[in-house]
């Protein structure tokens, strides 16, 4: 399927963002790995077995649900608010979006000829679609996760295990996602003739940005022609939560030609921006340059990278996508934020009004979405990226909402 | 910078180049590690800057930066401890610190510049005259490729600094032209695959680089990443322009300080100077 998209001016790049910003050792690996790329583009055999997986083990396309008591949530006792559907990607094998990403990386690990996967993961949703992945295709697998995390997200933790993927406790700096990042990226510098560096989010040196794009963006795309099927028309807004923005990017980019579909990433308010204990980086930080791409950062006036708060570990990044950094810029996108305590409503709320525990993540776009859906309207229509189910995170909602009997 | 490495190589050795980062253990110890290294031998001194993301660096460099963070350094600190240096001693001194650091100096009081608009300035020009301003002869960015150094070079060349590009054992060959291209002063031969830190032998990836390096370009190659110990020093001399000691001297320093690190140096020239003499 074609799709309207405004080109950023050339394929590295974004706008002033992006670009590749690493020690000279990997720069031999991303240009053979953009090589690869483009070529298993151009194979009618790589991309028919990729949608092959995709459908088959992936159980893509995912459902695109209307979730009427949430609507009429939104709509309240006046009884006018837009159509809410949500884009069950919790639906998906793995429990994520993640899996179109690893899916198309995996399988272009494979036609480089390299058999290790190193991976970097917060909430553990892209480690486990990383082990899966690396499991159906018979390659060794890695995992670097902040120490933290490991505490926070247990329940990932044991399901990489048992796909027999290695998970490396990350102990330096802030224990958390930038240093799995950190840690992932000294193990590719290292093994790089050997090892694949997939990353999970659209976010590193060129061609990554580019390359988990092209991966997730079939989201946006099931959206777009389902919508046109069922309401003949586009939808007026679309909503992702924005960690480092592989799902929201999913969702966004087949639209961002669409000038009339209002794009919102919502990003991870902490304690509030204003409290710097938070993970909003296009709301609450400056630009920089991260992981290898100039974007915005989280990070102090001498541009040292600041610790990062959010009660969802997938969304605890001091960085984010450079696409990302340039939708903000030029304006095609508008990125707010919601609190962990309004992503824990958001996260009541699909629970009890709809029967679908959402992950952390996704919790936070539930309250943006409906106060948008009652400021648009009751002709409106607007889609939620409900990225992931929330089985990783019962635990740890029921710790803060103090749901366990003690 | 050139001329001191020329200099050592006419005078039968390699140049020893000693890495050590500022504000470890603290800033004055590591004035005094820094002197110690000149004082011993060493041809060139590189000034780390500490940095919060350091994604080239091994374990004892990564401690040794969040001692200095933690401890509250900034990068006018460092820049301090450069200048009472290079007053002292007469070896160049280069910078050796991730981009980020330098786009963003001199820190507070720069809001206009990240903020919304559309033609952003950076800090690139302020803190390649601070460079100068300190006595330094130059810097080293290890996660700024070539491809995306025009900006920097541009501003080094302003402050009269020498650039200096990494290149690496997995560098195509039309690459190790553009980092010889880029590069001033000298080029930084990584000797293997990996982050900074000590091993047990040196990467057989060396020489061949080295050799590769030397049909680009006539500038003095050095090599870093992995050298020890003398014995390590010996067998880099025997095929480098100059040998870069890191994470050896960074231990030194915690655990000895300024003697420490002399011993060391010593250690490390005699193995400069044995193999040039044999080579």
């Amino acid at each position: 399927m074609t799709t309207p998209t405004i080109a950023p001016p050339d394929l590295s790049h974004y706008g002033r963002f992006g670009g590749r910003f690493v020690p000279e050792a990997l720069i031999a690996a991303l240009d053979e790995l953009e090589a690869a790329f483009h070529s298993a583009q151009a194979d009618e055999a790589f991309g028919a077995r990729m949608s092959e997986l995709r459908r088959h083990y992936g159980g893509r396309p995912t459902p695109l649900y209307l979730a009427e008591r949430l609507s009429a949530h939104a709509a309240g006792p006046d009884g006018a608010a837009a159509r809410i559907y949500l884009k069950r990607e919790d639906l998906a094998h793995t429990g994520s979006h993640k899996l179109c990403n690893v899916l198309g990386q995996g399988l272009l690990t494979e036609r480089m000829g390299k058999r290790r996967i190193i991976a970097e993961t917060g909430a553990g949703q892209h480690g486990v679609a990383a082990a899966t992945i690396a499991a159906l295709l018979g390659m060794e697998c890695i995992v670097y996760m902040g120490e933290e995390d490991c505490r926070r997200q247990r329940l990932n933790v044991i399901r990489m295990r048992l796909m027999g993927a290695e998970v490396v406790p990350v102990t330096s700096g802030t224990r958390t996602l930038k240093d799995a990042i950190n840690e992932t990226m000294r193990d590719w510098v290292t093994n790089v003739e050997t090892t694949h560096y997939l990353i999970g989010s659209v976010v590193g040196p060129h061609p990554f940005p580019m390359i988990v794009r092209e991966y997730v963006k079939v989201i946006g795309e099931e959206v777009r022609a389902e919508l046109l099927g069922r309401e003949g028309r586009l939808p007026d807004a679309v909503v992702a939560c924005v960690g480092g923005g592989s799902n929201a990017m999913g969702l966004f980019h087949p639209f961002i030609g669409d000038t009339d579909v209002r794009l919102v990433g919502v990003e991870a308010g902490g304690d509030g921006v204003d409290t710097g204990r938070h993970a909003a980086t296009l709301s609450g930080g400056s630009e920089g340059i991260l992981h290898g791409a100039r974007s915005f950062v989280l990070q102090d006036d001498y541009g040292q990278v600041r610790p990062t708060h959010s009660v969802s570990a997938g969304l605890d990044y001091p960085g984010v996508g450079p696409e990302h950094a340039w939708l903000h810029d030029t304006g095609r996108a508008t990125y707010t934020s919601a609190t962990d305590e309004q992503a824990l409503e958001g996260f009541r709320l699909l629970c009890e009004l709809e029967g679908i525990i959402p992950a952390l993540e996704p919790a936070h776009a539930v309250v943006p979405t409906v106060e948008l859906a009652r400021r648009l309207g009751p002709d409106a229509v607007v889609v939620l990226n409900l990225s992931g189910r929330g089985d990783k995170d019962v635990d740890e909602v029921a710790e803060v909402l103090r749901m366990v009997d003690a | 910078m050139t001329a001191a490495i020329r200099a050592a190589n006419t005078d039968g050795r390699a140049a020893l180049v000693i890495y050590l980062p500022a504000g470890y253990p603290d800033l004055e110890t590591s004035r005094a590690c820094l002197e110690a290294a000149a004082g011993a031998g060493a041809d060139l001194l590189e000034v780390g800057f500490p940095y919060s993301d350091p994604l080239m660096d091994g374990p004892t460099i990564q401690a040794a930066n969040q001692v200095a963070l933690d401890a509250g350094c900034t990068p006018d600190d460092d820049f301090a401890v450069c200048a009472r240096l290079t007053a002292a001693v007469d070896v160049p001194t280069l910078v050796m610190t991730y981009y980020n650091l330098a786009w963003h100096y001199p820190g507070p009081g720069q809001e206009g510049r990240a903020t919304a608009g559309s033609s952003r300035a950076d800090g690139l020009d302020d803190f390649a005259a601070a460079c100068r301003a300190a006595g330094l002869a130059g810097a080293i960015l290890p996660d700024l490729p070539a491809e995306e150094g025009a900006r920097w070079r541009k501003a080094a060349a302003g402050g009269d600094l020498d650039t200096v590009f990494l290149a690496a054992p997995t560098s195509r060959d039309h690459r190790l032209q553009a980092v010889a291209d880029a590069s001033t002063g000298f080029v930084y031969a990584t000797s293997t695959l990996g982050v900074t830190g000590e091993r047990q032998s040196l990467s057989a990836m060396a020489g061949p680089l080295v050799t590769r390096l030397r049909d680009v370009t006539d500038r003095p190659v050095c090599v870093g990443i992995g050298v020890t110990t003398g014995a390590h020093a010996a067998e880099v001399a025997g095929f480098a322009d100059g040998v870069i000691v890191g994470s050896a001297a960074v231990r030194a320093a915690g655990e000895g300080g300024p003697e420490a690190v002399a011993a060391l140096v010593r250690e490390l020239a005699d193995g400069c100077r044995r193999s040039a003499s044999v080579a």
